[in-house]
C-alpha cells in the first residue's frame, strides 16, 4: 500500500513538472520521475500478487532499460532540437501553433 | 415554279438556309451576297405568284349588302397544305403546318417583293458596311420567319413565324450595335412587342384548355362550343398581341424608337411586313373577332386613338424617319378602325397598298438620308434639283398617303373611312381629321425635305441605280394597286364596297385642305421655330408624341426596375448571397475558434490531455461504483 502511494506521489510530482517546467532538460527529468513512479507501482502491485509464474523484479528490471535507452534517444533529439533552433526553452517551440 | 406552290415549307427552309449560307460566302466574296440572298424573296414571291393563279377563283359567294360573317379560317379553296405532328404529350399532339390560301398567297407577294427590292436597295444604301453579310443574313432570315408566319394554319405555326419575327426585328434594329441608342432602342422594341406577345400567349392557353387544339380549322368549327365570354377574352388576348406588333396605343412606343435601325430595315420589317402582322393576324382568325363584339370595340378604339395621336405626334418631328414611322402607327390605326367595324378586307386592302407605298416613302427616305448625309429635315431643304428622280417618287408616295386620286391609298383609305362611317360616324369624324392632320404633316415634310434652299452647307448628290430602281419598280404599284381593289375582294369572297362618291370627294377636299396647311405652315425660313415659340405648349406635346414615354417610364417602367432592385436586395443579395456568404463566413468562424486552441505549446497540450484523462479516471470510477 505505501509503494502504491510512493508511485502516485513521485507520478504527481513528475506530471507537475512536465506540465510547468519551462526547460527542455527539467521536462525530460519529469517525465524520467514520471516513468519512475510507474515502474514503483509495477514493482508494488507485483509485491501484492505472490504466486506468479513471472518474476516481476525482472520485468521491472527490464522497463528501467528501456527507460535509459528512452533518455538517450531523447537526449539526442534535445541536443539536435537545441543545436537548430538555438534554444532549451519549450514555449519557444511552437512551430505546429493554428 | 410547281414545288414552291406544292411544298410552300421551301419557301420557309430556304432563306433560313440562305441564312446560313450567306454568313460564311461573306467571307470568301461580298459581291456574290446580294444574289445569292435575293433568291431568299425571289422563293417566297414564286409562293405567292403560284398560288394565286393555282386558287380559282371563287363561285358567286356575294351577299348583297355589307360583310358576310365569315365562319371558316379560309377566305378561299387552298393552293397546298400539309403537315406535321411536332410533339406529342398523351393524347394531344401539337401540329404545325401550312395552308395556303387567298389571304396568305397576297401577303406572300407583297412580302416577298418589298422583301427584294430592299435587298436591291440595300447593295447602294449599306455599300461598304462592316456587317454587310450579317444584314443579308438577318434579311434572309426574317424573310423566311415572315412566311413561316404568313403560310401557317395553326396558332402553334403561326406563333413561332411571330416569336422569330419579333427576333429580327430585335436584332436588325440594334444592326448598329455600336451606337448606344441603337441597342436601347433594340431591347426596347423586343420587351415591348413582348407585352403583346404575352397577351396572345395567354390567349392560346384559353382557346388550348377550352378546345385542346390550336389549328385554325377546330378552333374556328369550336367557336360555337366555346362559351361567348370565352371567346371574348380570347379575342381580346389575340387583339393585344396584334396592338403589341403593330405598334398601336398604348404599345407604339416601340416603332419610332425602332428608326435607329438601317432605313431598309424600317422599309422592310417596320412599315410593310411585321407591322402589319397583327392586322393580318386578325383577318386570319376573323371569325374569332365576329363572335367577339367587345373586341372589335377594343380594336375600333385602340385604331382611331393610334391613327389620329401619332398624326398629331408627327408633325413636329424633325428626323424624316421619325414622321414616317408615326404615319406608320397612324396608318395601322386606320386598318384596325376597318378591323373594328368588321371590314377585315378592307383592312387588308389598305395593308397592301400602304405596304407598297410606305416600304417606298421609306426607301425614298432611305435614298434623302444617302444624298444628303443627314436624317434631319432642318439640315435639308431644296433637295429636288440635287435628287430629282427621288423627289418624284416620293411626290407618288406622298399622293398616295394622303390619299389623292388616283393613286392606291386614295382607294383604300376611302373605303376604311366609307367602312366606319357606315357602321361609327362619331369615329369617323376623327378619322376624317387624322386625313386632314396626314396632309398637314405629309406635306410639312416635302416642303422642308424637298422645296427652298438646302439650310445648311453640304453637297447632295442623287443615289445610285441599285437604290433608285427598286424605288421606281415600287413606284407602280404605289401608284396603281388602287384599282386592284375590286379583283382582291372578289378573290378573298367578300363583297366590294362601292366609293361612296361624297365621302371620297370630302375626304379628298380635308386632305388637300391639310396639304394646304402643311405647306403654309413651313412658309420663309427658320418657320420651325416661329411655330415652337407661338404654339409652345402644344408644339412640344407634338414632338413629345404626348408625353406617352415618360408616361410609361413613369408608370411602367420605373416602378418594375424598383420592384426588381427591391427584389434583388431581398431575395438576391439577402437570402441567396446570404445564405451562401453567411455559411462561409460561419465556417471560417468556426476554424478560428478550433484553430485558436492549437497553441504549438506541448504543456498545453498535456495539460489538456492530463485534465482529459483525470476525467476519464472520475467517469469511470464514478460509472463502476
Amino acid at each position: 500500500m505505501n509503494l502504491i502511494a510512493l508511485a502516485s506521489v513521485l507520478f504527481g510530482i513528475g506530471l507537475l513538472g512536465v506540465l510547468v517546467r519551462r526547460d527542455i532538460v527539467a521536462v525530460l527529468a519529469s517525465i524520467e520521475v514520471m516513468l519512475g513512479g510507474a515502474t514503483v507501482l509495477l514493482v508494488g502491485l507485483g509485491v501484492s500478487v505472490r504466486g506468479a509464474s513471472v518474476s516481476i523484479e525482472g520485468i521491472a528490471l527490464m522497463v528501467v532499460v528501456v527507460i535509459a535507452a528512452e533518455a538517450a534517444v531523447a537526449l539526442a533529439l534535445l541536443v539536435a532540437v537545441a543545436r537548430r533552433m538555438h534554444t532549451t526553452r519549450i514555449d519557444d517551440l511552437t512551430e505546429v501553433k493554428g | 415554279m410547281g414545288v414552291f406552290v406544292t411544298a410552300p415549307w421551301i419557301s420557309v427552309a430556304l432563306p433560313v438556309l440562305l441564312a446560313v449560307i450567306v454568313v460564311f460566302l461573306g467571307r470568301v466574296s461580298k459581291v456574290l451576297v446580294p444574289w445569292i440572298a435575293s433568291l431568299g424573296p425571289l422563293a417566297v414571291l414564286a409562293t405567292g405568284v403560284g398560288s394565286l393563279l393555282a386558287i380559282p377563283k371563287p363561285g358567286a359567294r356575294w351577299f348583297d349588302a355589307g360583310f358576310s360573317a365569315r365562319v371558316e379560317p379560309w377566305t378561299s379553296t387552298l393552293a397546298s397544305q400539309g403537315q406535321v405532328v411536332w410533339f406529342k404529350v398523351g393524347a394531344l399532339a401539337l401540329t404545325v403546318g401550312w395552308s395556303v390560301d387567298t389571304l396568305a398567297a397576297v401577303m406572300l407577294v407583297v412580302v416577298g417583293v418589298v422583301a427584294l427590292m430592299v435587298m436591291i436597295f440595300s447593295v447602294g444604301y449599306m455599300h461598304g458596311d462592316s456587317g454587310w453579310a450579317r444584314y443579308y443574313a438577318l434579311l434572309c432570315l426574317f424573310t423566311g420567319s415572315m412566311t413561316l408566319l404568313v403560310i401557317g394554319n395553326s396558332f402553334t405555326t403561326l406563333f413561332i413565324g411571330w416569336e422569330l419575327v419579333g427576333a429580327c426585328s430585335y436584332l436588325l434594329i440594334g444592326f448598329w450595335y455600336q451606337k448606344p441608342s441603337a441597342s436601347r432602342a433594340a431591347v426596347k422594341a423586343f420587351l415591348t412587342t413582348r407585352v403583346g406577345d404575352i397577351g396572345l400567349l395567354v390567349g392560346l392557353g384559353v382557346l388550348w384548355a377550352a378546345l385542346g387544339t390550336l389549328g385554325y380549322v377546330p378552333v374556328m368549327a369550336g367557336i360555337g362550343r366555346m362559351s361567348p365570354a370565352v371567346v371574348t377574352t380570347v379575342a381580346i388576348c389575340i387583339a393585344i398581341g396584334a396592338i403589341g406588333k403593330s405598334a398601336q396605343f398604348p404599345l407604339h412606343i416601340w416603332l419610332p424608337d425602332a428608326m435607329e435601325g438601317p432605313t431598309p430595315v424600317s422599309a422592310l420589317i417596320h412599315a410593310a411586313t411585321m407591322v402589319a402582322a397583327g392586322v393580318y393576324l386578325i383577318a386570319r382568325t376573323w371569325p374569332l373577332f365576329e363572335a367577339a363584339p367587345a373586341a372589335q370595340t377594343l380594336l375600333l378604339t385602340v385604331g382611331t386613338i393610334s391613327a389620329l395621336g401619332a398624326g398629331l405626334a408627327a408633325i413636329a418631328q424633325h428626323d424624316i424617319k421619325k414622321v414616317l414611322a408615326y404615319s406608320t402607327i397612324s396608318q395601322l390605326g386606320f386598318m384596325f378602325a376597318a378591323l373594328g367595324v368588321g371590314a377585315w378586307t378592307v383592312a387588308f386592302f389598305h395593308l397592301v397598298t400602304h405596304a407598297a407605298f410606305k416600304a417606298m416613302l421609306f426607301l425614298a427616305s432611305g435614298s434623302v438620308i444617302h444624298g444628303a448625309e443627314t436624317q434631319d429635315m432642318r439640315e435639308m431643304g431644296g433637295l429636288r434639283k440635287a435628287m430629282p428622280v427621288t423627289f418624284v417618287i416620293w411626290l407618288i408616295g406622298v399622293g398616295a398617303l394622303v390619299g389623292i386620286p388616283p393613286l392606291s391609298g386614295f382607294f383604300s383609305k376611302d373605303l376604311v373611312l366609307d367602312s366606319v362611317w357606315a357602321k361609327q360616324p362619331l369615329v369617323a369624324m376623327l378619322l376624317f381629321a387624322t386625313v386632314f392632320v396626314t396632309g398637314l404633316y405629309s406635306a410639312r415634310a416635302t416642303r422642308l425635305t424637298f422645296f427652298g434652299e438646302r439650310r445648311v452647307e453640304g453637297h447632295a448628290h442623287e443615289s445610285g441605280a441599285s437604290m433608285l430602281v427598286p424605288l421606281a419598280i415600287l413606284a407602280v404599284p404605289a401608284a396603281l394597286l388602287g384599282f386592284a381593289g375590286p379583283w382582291l375582294f372578289e378573290r378573298l369572297g367578300e363583297l366590294p364596297e362601292k366609293l361612296s362618291v361624297p365621302i371620297s370627294g370630302i375626304a379628298v377636299a380635308i386632305a388637300l385642305a391639310g396639304v394646304a396647311a402643311g405647306w403654309l405652315m413651313e412658309a420663309g425660313e427658320s418657320a420651325d421655330e416661329a411655330l415652337e415659340s407661338r404654339f409652345g405648349l402644344a408644339w412640344h406635346a407634338s414632338q413629345s408624341a404626348f408625353g406617352w414615354n415618360a408616361v410609361v417610364d413613369t408608370l411602367v417602367v420605373r416602378p418594375t426596375v424598383a420592384a426588381c432592385r427591391i427584389l434583388w436586395s431581398i431575395v438576391d443579395r439577402f437570402l441567396i448571397d446570404g445564405t451562401v456568404e453567411g455559411s462561409a463566413i460561419f465556417a471560417s468562424w468556426l476554424g478560428k475558434i478550433g484553430s485558436s486552441w492549437e497553441t504549438g505549446d506541448v504543456q498545453n497540450y498535456g495539460a489538456l490531455i492530463a485534465l482529459g484523462v483525470a476525467v476519464l479516471l472520475a467517469v469511470t470510477l464514478w460509472m463502476g461504483r
